[in-house]
């Protein structure tokens, strides 16, 4: 996994992803899951792209249930995005790359001009 | 990726059994071959656990590690990988363009291998709880129902096989099919009717999803012979009513059927427009099975080297 991403736990989750300043997307994953394995690498791209104003947090579902389950997760590959503590927009199953950076050029628009 | 003209012998659209199969047929033909993947490496399979009817392997090969060595292969022969999805393409003049999220690629062949995708019934609440206890993927959703209650809608050995699959997590799975007998195969319908976690809902269309902000809570089913309405209490739904193949970015450029699926010439892979070959479940509707997407995979890279050879 690339340097960029972070690993999210359900003990961490609070603090590297709620407490964040910048937005974070928050990738909800497990081994098992076929259609994950595309989510990485554009997550990977966008880690890259987005760095600094931006970050990525993988959460492994099967070691992590008390996160998932909080919120509501059921079926992965799902990528949440938080601003500000706050879940802003949730993206379900594999997607093209442009999905997510449109999701946060929504949110960085929202909140850079000032 | 170059805008520069130079045009691929073959690109192959799609990461699926009949993509690789054609890439390494095409690749050891000599010709330069690209293979453009999607959202999807590796294909459906990768969805599924135990592969038991794919030649070659005597102990079962889960999907996930059938699908990564074949990529393994094609890529040890020498397939160039494009990892994005195309968007469009323009079948009207040769070199065929191909349009990706990064740029166009130009081709003197296409094989199109883009496969199926499951398919939803189109009603508005089951896309409101998509990913929220609406799943078309018991192997990849599953996990989230541990001794919650199911439904699982169809009657083919799809949703036999998702039921079944289903009982490993779930405290009880409703089987509802429109019919009092289900498509599946004797083995598969035979194992539902004999599982205790599996309960028959016959004669029931799903009418609607019923949920709230925190997701599914139950089904609304229907009797289609009285129109009397019944609701269960589920945390969660799973569609199971077949699949549909992957032909939108053609935008009706190549000829199909009724259902969608693109028209090959007898005992061919030719599809309706020269220099345009398909296989796999996207020009399959009858067998859709790993092994006979990987032949018609490996019929559409001869054909698509022999129409080079003959172009010149
Ligand atoms: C749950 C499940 C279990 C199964 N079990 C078995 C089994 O045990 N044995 C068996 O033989 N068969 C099984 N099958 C059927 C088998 O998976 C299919 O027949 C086979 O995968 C078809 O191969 P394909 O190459 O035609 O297409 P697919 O496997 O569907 O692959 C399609 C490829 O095209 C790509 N693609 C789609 N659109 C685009 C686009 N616009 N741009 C770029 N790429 C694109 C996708 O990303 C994917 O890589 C199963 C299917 C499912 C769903």
């Amino acid at each position: 996994m690339s340097e960029l991403i972070e690993t999210g736990t359900d003990a961490n989750f609070d603090e590297i992803v709620r407490g964040s300043d910048v937005p974070v997307l928050v990738d909800f994953w497990a081994p098992w899951c076929g259609p994950c394995r595309m989510v990485g690498p554009v997550l990977e791209e966008v880690a890259a792209e987005y760095a600094g104003k931006a970050k990525v947090v993988k959460v492994n579902v099967d070691e992590n249930t008390v996160v998932a389950g909080s919120m509501g997760i059921r079926s992965i590959p799902t990528v949440a995005l938080f601003h500000n503590g706050k879940l802003t927009d949730t993206l379900v199953g594999a997607r093209p790359k442009q999905d997510f950076t449109a999701a946060l050029d929504e949110t960085l628009a929202g909140i850079l001009p000032n | 990726m170059s805008d520069s003209g130079y045009a691929k012998d073959v690109i192959v659209i799609g990461g699926g059994p009949a993509g690789y199969a054609a890439a390494i047929y095409a690749v050891r033909a000599g010709r330069s071959t690209l293979l453009i993947e999607g959202l999807q490496p590796g294909g459906q399979l990768t969805t599924t656990t135990e592969v038991e009817n794919y030649p070659g392997f005597a102990n079962p090969i889960t999907g996930p590690e059938l699908m990564t060595a074949m990529k393994e292969q094609a890529l040890r022969v020498g397939t160039e990988f494009v990892n994005d999805v195309v968007e469009s393409v323009d079948l009207s003049k040769r070199p065929f363009k191909v349009r990706v999220g990064k740029g166009e690629i130009e081709a003197k062949t296409l094989i199109i291998a883009t496969g199926a995708e499951a398919k939803y019934l189109g009603l508005e609440s089951e896309q409101t709880f998509r990913g929220r206890g609406v799943s078309a993927c018991a192997t990849c959703d599953g996990f989230f129902y541990r001794d919650l209650k199911v439904a699982v809608i169809g009657g083919g050995d799809t949703a036999a096989e998702e039921a079944i699959y289903l009982t490993n997590h779930a405290s009880e799975v409703f089987l509802v099919h429109r019919r009092d007998e289900l498509r599946a195969s004797k083995i598969m319908s035979r194992r539902v009717a004999d599982h205790p976690k599996i309960t028959m809902k016959w004669n029931r269309v799903l009418d609607e999803v019923v949920g709230n902000d925190s997701g599914v809570t139950g089904v609304r089913l229907k009797d289609p012979r009285t129109d009397e309405i019944e609701e269960l209490a589920t945390d969660g739904v799973f569609i199971a009513i077949g699949h549909q193949p992957n032909t939108n970015f053609l935008d009706g450029q190549l000829k199909t059927d009724d259902a969608g699926y693109l028209i090959t010439a007898p005992d061919s892979t030719q599809t309706s427009v020269e220099g345009v070959f398909a296989s796999g479940d996207v020009q399959d509707s009858v067998y859709r099975q790993a092994v006979t997407a990987a032949g018609t995979g490996a019929m559409a890279g001869i054909e698509a080297s022999r129409f080079l050879e003959e172009q010149g």
